[in-house]
């Protein structure tokens, strides 16, 4: 499949183009396994930069039109160098250029010039464009400004400016200071703006796409009975949801994947039900827009979202992809694990639901069949009075846990009725304390029963010495944790500590 | 006053103006090299080979397999290079080697149509390796006497005897860890062979010159056969000052062959595996006290981990024993120097090029001690100022020692820094689990290249008929704002508005031999060429004003555009109707400008001598919050007083000291370079290679509350319009973070704790060191928790190593130029391992 890489490939298969800037483009001739970065570099749209490959950066950030309910949009920042150009078939997106011109600037571009939130400038197109999205977030309210400098909530301005919006972008130049002033000196839109405007509208549909290239063939049907049927044909298909582990792979570790198939916006992956015993989270929608579905009904996913990698990693990345990975250190399974999530996978032949203690079989692997797809997260009510979620990581924004502790207890006239506890970063998989759940279960919540259950909780896992942390201090972590849960009432999702 | 320091009323410095760029950088047009290889036809795309061993011979290469992958065009190897196979200045460092120094290390390049085809070209090539011990650690170096270059010496006085008259003697040892400069755009370079059969050279480079002369002696041309543009960097922090050459030789050197343009971009994980880094350190030491706590005697010896070749170690090292007095009177003083060679990334300039490891060792040492004398740390760090008359312990006065002071007490007050101590104090009582701390520390750090031939610089400016303004100068674009400053220098010398000024990229055949844009002294000696040309420009216009006006020339003012006589402004000339008339009149408007820095000697061999312009002066203090549970942090706050003499442009200033903190704040609590140093397989491989386990701050390590301010009254004499530099000296006001840190993780202990702790200070090792002084409560042993640093009470402790008979003191060929030493230095052949034989030049002494 790579032998004809550099003659002119004809690209087989259906594919309409997509809007970038406002100017209709054509994708005819892409690489399978093109970025979008890549693609829109080499059309001369160098405004995206290339600054680490794998989302973390964020210098190559452009805006995607998104949908924000059925009949509106939402311009979305997403890393461009994650996702296949091919995704991006039948869509609409924006990059710096188009946000403004030297003369004609952008109003966040105006204020990142104005105030010294430029210095090297090359990760500035990106910052832009995250700050755009925010910019034209519609719930962005002006909130009122703590007199005492200090008291201030140092992460939202005094325009509503969510600072979490930037937690994807780095600067090594400025010290940040001069880009968040710019962001929290932002008005809010002219509805006149062609950007505001265009929220008004409904997002592109998803694309029925397929390329078919020397290097590889990519896929979104457009019905999950047709991904199915296709996964069915290709049980070996790469499943690519919100990209942010297939860019990864493609540019950092050379995979070139014979079969992609895009499953992200399939609709029968992308709704929210709640009942009275269940929540179930379709498998395809991202973290972001769980966030905002949910608003905070699951407090220990609430206090899970600001803590999983970044804003323009959320707007990607999806639940099934953070299950579907297998990855012992993602966010989300010590969570689910203690909600006792259950994993609903779909095939040709069915569903079947999973819970999710029995998912993970080893070190990225688990009990999907090649041939089934997550089409859904089932988290049983009522949800635990107590939970909580501690990420021990180098760094608070945007970095990935050497140990994540995720609880949800509840205590029932001073006594421990029920406690579910998941690790992260601790074994080969994410894993549940079990031994530290029968440690609590039945006894007074008080210190002596947490000190004694931390002991236990200490030598639960298997923790290794890596670059992020020693095994000494991942045990440690576990140690302390229960300790700091007991301790720190206020810790957030704890707000449903006394229901 | 000098007239170069003499700034005129209304000028355009000291605007507060946005960065030149500006408008092109948030709109996405601003132009990197490799922005350009989509306007460029017909590029091939290099692509490395490198070596999974961190030491190994090469015993076969066989690059055939690659021929067979569809799209390759050429592999180049040692037996392609015409001329010397060497990317560095030291003759030390091969550009295609025979034997592989580190994990990583490039041994082939791969051209090819695509990318994609060069990467899978390279997969292809086959090479058989036959392993070698190899040193990891800067500590396995030391332990088997690998060194490599100089070992400097630097003495005043009579160490043992100063540490007889202390009253308090310690000792102790730390390591701490170097920097990965992570710019956030990586090596980059797109050579071609131009119309004129010249060899051009687009490259991200800090050293356009050097990269001209390295890419020259690789094809074995001469300099003027070769060109290097440098449009602008995206980020350097002296990673690209010495690393660029080589890569932009591969990619002339494909050039060259293929007679094909040919681009060259590293990926991340490349950049980080190829290139050298910030060095990391070791010392020991030893200090003495009076009875005070006044510093009697310090007696060091800093090992600097250099990696596999010499790179610019010997400068840093230089620089590192000339800055471990920081702000501090040591009456009587000795510091060692030596280089490890180990089998990594050859480690390289960043961002005060050893300043801060030498300032690092004794803002620990004070850190350490301070609660074993019971003396608060920062009244023991004010105490140790120097004072006028004073000098450093290489011989150079400290002038102004008095602003130090200023910028400390207005830090003080700004930040209600008794208050909140105390507000501190009660804040621990309270907070078991949770504790701050509260700390300042001052910077106090030497402006110009230590090597004395470096501080030159030059210029061209065109001013047109229509009165339109060009300038072109040696010095690059990396984010600092050099080109802003320019502009305003320019606009401000010309007397005309900062838009009839435009500024062409920076290219070697425009300034010749220029020196690199680092050590901070980019608008000291950029800004007095360019004003040197504008004067030049000037004086012939002044006559021709004189004329017109009928007024003698001494008397015609040139402000805002337009030209008159002093005291008469309402009789005046348009400037560009001035330049017109002048070149009718066979005027010459253009002009190369020079600047050399007046006062300055050094002698390296025996480190002695004024080898600074002046010191530039900064406060911070800082305040943290560690959480006893798992030693996470937050900044609350800082407060900065920083001395730029008087700005020439205060939104960039105020930028770079904000900056460069928080760069520093990176350096000493998040960064963490961390190499396999095991004996496996991936032994020497750099485990921290990508944004995903590198991590650098991000917003949530800016500090929540930032005041920044210039220090004021700050005029400088002697530099241009009265300013100073700005680039390096912030990095170092980040030590307040740290010594926060320290002083927060003691309170988890009873008073009086001394804490050791890491560098860098991340949270594990904040942990341990709050869990060390958790210990110290209960009276258990802990002086061990923190790997590799340890502090002992009484003389007879750790005693830091001296040199032996075969070490050689820094001796740069430079300066043996200088003193006609040299002369058969050109000759082929190395005379030592200094020399560097054909091509002579002085690139790796600064």
């Amino acid at each position: 499949m790579t032998s004809q890489l550099d003659r002119p490939a004809p690209t087989e298969g259906s594919t309409g183009g997509l809007i970038v800037n406002g100017a209709p483009c054509t994708l005819l001739g892409i690489r399978a396994n093109a970025t979008a970065l890549d693609w829109l570099r080499d059309r001369g749209l160098t405004g995206a930069k290339e600054g680490c490959a794998e989302g973390e950066c964020g210098a190559c950030a452009v805006l995607v039109a998104r949908p924000d309910g059925d009949d509106r949009t939402r311009w979305t920042a997403i890393n461009a160098c994650l996702v296949p150009a091919a995704s991006l078939d039948g869509q609409e997106i924006v990059t710096a250029e188009g946000l403004g011109s030297p003369t004609a600037l952008h109003p966040t571009q105006y204020e990142m010039a104005v105030r010294g939130g430029s210095q090297c400038g090359y990760c500035t197109p990106g910052f832009v464009c995250s700050m755009a999205a925010e910019y034209y977030r519609a719930d962005r309210v002006a909130a009122e400004i703590a007199p005492d400098e200090q008291e201030r909530d140092h992460e939202h301005g005094p325009n509503g400016f969510d600072l979490h919006a930037l937690s994807g972008n780095l600067c090594r130049c400025t010290g940040y200071r001069p880009i968040r002033d710019a962001a929290y000196a932002l008005g809010h839109p002219d509805p006149a703006d062609p950007l505001a405007e265009r929220l008004t509208r409904p997002a592109p549909p998803p694309q029925r796409t397929h390329v078919a290239a020397p290097d590889g063939e990519f896929n979104r049907p457009a019905t999950l009975p047709e991904a199915l049927a296709l996964l069915a044909e290709h049980p070996d298909a790469v499943l690519v949801a919100g990209s942010t582990d297939w860019g990864v792979e493609v540019n950092i570790r050379g995979t070139r994947a014979a079969h992609a198939l895009a499953i992200d916006r399939l609709p029968e992956l992308r709704t929210v039900e709640v009942d009275d015993t269940v929540i179930e989270l379709g498998a395809a929608l991202s973290l972001s827009e769980i966030e905002r579905l949910l608003a905070g009904r699951v407090p220990l996913l609430a206090a899970l979202f600001p803590q999983f990698a970044s804003r323009l990693i959320r707007n990607g990345a999806t639940l099934g992809g953070n299950l579907g990975t297998g990855s012992p250190i993602g966010d989300a399974p010590p969570a689910l694990l203690a909600l006792e999530a259950s994993v609903v996978l779909a095939s040709v032949a069915g569903d079947r639901e999973v819970p999710l203690a029995d998912y993970f079989t080893g070190y990225r692997q688990s009990v999907r069949h090649p041939g089934e797809l997550i089409r859904a997260i089932r988290i049983p009510l009522p949800l635990a009075g107590i939970t909580a979620f501690h990420k021990i990581a180098k760094r608070r924004f945007d970095d990935i846990s050497s140990v994540a502790i995720a609880y949800a207890v509840d205590v029932t006239d001073g006594v421990v009725t029920r406690a579910r506890i998941g690790l992260g970063g601790v074994a080969a998989t994410p894993l549940r304390a079990i031994a530290t759940e029968a440690a609590l279960e039945g006894r007074p919540w008080d210190r002596a029963t947490v000190q004694e259950a931390a002991a236990v909780l200490r030598r639960e896992g298997t923790p290794l010495d890596d670059h992020r942390a020693s095994a000494a201090y991942r045990s440690a972590m576990l140690g302390t944790s229960l300790l700091k849960l007991y301790a720190q009432p206020a810790d957030p999702g704890r707000q449903e500590a006394d229901a | 006053m000098s007239t170069l320091s003499d700034r005129p009323r209304n000028s355009v410095v000291g605007e507060a103006v946005p960065h030149e760029s500006a408008a092109l950088h948030v709109t996405g047009r601003a132009l990197y090299t490799d922005d350009l290889v989509s306007r460029t036809r017909d590029v091939l795309h290099a692509f490395p080979v490198q070596a999974p061993h961190a030491h190994a011979l090469v015993t076969r290469l066989d690059v055939t397999p690659a021929h067979a992958v569809p799209g390759v065009v050429r592999v180049l190897t040692a037996d392609d290079v015409p001329g010397v196979n060497d990317a560095g200045v030291k003759h030390d460092e091969p550009l295609f080697p025979s034997e592989v120094m580190f994990y990583g290390h490039a041994v082939c390049w791969v051209l090819a149509e695509s990318l994609e085809a060069a990467r899978l070209g390279a997969s292809a090539v086959v090479v058989d390796y036959e392993p070698l011990p190899s040193l990891v650690t800067v500590t396995d170096a030391i332990a088997v006497a690998s060194f490599q270059g100089a070992q400097p010496h630097l003495e005043r006085g009579d160490v043992e005897a100063g540490l007889d008259r202390s009253t308090h003697v310690f000792s102790g040892d730390f390591e701490f860890a170097g920097q990965e400069h992570f710019y956030l755009e990586t090596h980059a370079a797109l050579a071609l062979v131009d119309e004129n059969e010249q060899i051009f050279v687009q490259s991200r480079t800090q050293h356009p010159s050097e990269t001209q002369e390295i890419v020259a002696h690789v094809l074995g041309l001469a300099s003027h056969e070769v060109t290097v543009q440098c449009l602008r960097m995206g980020g350097g922090f002296g990673g690209k000052e010495m690393q660029p050459h080589g890569f932009a030789a591969i990619a002339a050197l494909g050039a060259t062959l293929t007679g094909r343009p040919v681009r060259l971009r590293l990926t991340r994980n490349h950049d980080m595996t190829m290139t050298g880094k910030r060095h990391g350190f070791h010392a020991t030491w030893r200090v003495g006290f009076d009875g005070d706590g006044r510093l009697q005697a310090l007696d060091a010896t800093l090992t600097a981990d250099g990696g596999w070749s010499l790179d610019l170690s010997e400068p840093v090292l230089a620089r590192a024993l000339c800055h471990i007095d920081n702000a501090y009177w040591i009456p009587d003083v000795r510091v060692n120097g030596r280089i490890a060679r180990t089998h990594k990334t050859s480690q390289t300039a960043f961002r005060g090029f050893g300043g801060p490891q030498g300032m690092l060792v004794i803002e620990d040492v004070l850190g350490r001690c301070a609660p074993l004398l019971g003396i608060a740390a920062a009244d023991l760090r004010r105490r140790n100022f120097y004072s006028a008359g004073q000098a450093t312990p290489y011989g150079q006065p400290v002038r102004h020692p008095e602003r130090v002071v200023t910028a400390w007490d207005q830090v003080l007050t700004t930040s209600d820094f008794a208050a909140r101590t105390a507000e501190v104090t009660a804040f621990n009582l309270a907070h078991e689990d949770s504790k701050r701390g509260l700390a300042i520390t001052p910077v106090k750090f030497g402006i110009s290249f230590n090597l004395t031939a470096f501080n030159q610089a030059g210029a061209l400016v065109h001013v047109y008929k229509d009165g339109s303004v060009l300038i072109n100068h040696g010095g690059t674009e990396m984010g600092q704002g050099l080109h802003t400053k320019m502009l305003q220098v320019a606009a401000t010398t010309l007397g005309v508005p900062l838009p009839t000024v435009r500024l062409a990229p920076t290219r070697t055949d425009k300034v010749p031999n220029t020196s690199a844009t680092a050590a901070s002294s980019g608008a000291d000696l950029n800004g007095g060429a360019v004003k040197n040309a504008c004067d030049q420009i000037i004086e012939r216009l002044r006559t021709v004003a004189g004329g017109r006006l009928g007024i003698n020339p001494a008397d015609v003012r040139f402000e805002g555009g337009q030209v008159h006589g002093v005291g008469d402004p309402s009789a005046c000339i348009p400037w560009a109707e001035l330049v017109r008339q002048a070149y009718f009149q066979r005027v010459q408007l253009w002009a190369a400008g020079y600047y050399r820095t007046e006062g300055l000697h050094w002698d390296s061999s025996l480190m002695q001598g004024e080898p600074f312009k002046y010191f530039s002066y900064g406060v911070a203090a800082t305040e943290v919050e560690v959480d006893g549970f798992t030693g996470a942090y937050r900044t609350r706050r800082v407060d900065i007083v920083h001395d730029v003499g008087e700005s020439l442009s205060p939104l960039v200033d105020i930028g770079q000291i904000e900056g460069g903190f928080v760069q520093g704040a990176g350096w000493l609590t998040l960064e963490d370079l961390r190499w396999d140093t095991g004996d496996g397989p991936t032994r020497g491989r750099l485990a921290t290679q990508a944004a995903s386990t590198y991590k650098l701050p991000s917003f949530s390590e800016m500090p929540e509350v930032f005041h920044v301010s210039l220090l004021q009254d700050a005029h400088e004499d002697g530099v241009v319009y009265g300013s100073k530099a700005v680039g390096e000296p912030p990095l170092m006001l980040a030590f307040s973070v740290r010594e926060a840190l320290r002083q927060a993780a003691a309170a988890f202990g009873p008073p009086g704790t001394s804490v050791d702790l890491a560098s860098p200070a991340t949270p594990e090792a904040v942990y341990w060191a709050l869990e060390g002084a958790r210990a110290a409560g209960t009276k258990a042993e802990h002086r061990h928790l923190v790997e590799g640093s340890h502090l002992v009470e009484g003389g007879h402790g750790i005693v830091p190593a001296q040199p032996g008979p075969d070490a050689h003191a820094l001796h740069p060929i430079s300066e043996r130029w200088a003193n006609g030493e040299a002369a058969d230095a050109g000759a082929a052949g190395a005379v030592d391992d200094e020399s560097t034989g054909p091509g002579e030049h002085v690139g790796a002494h600064r």
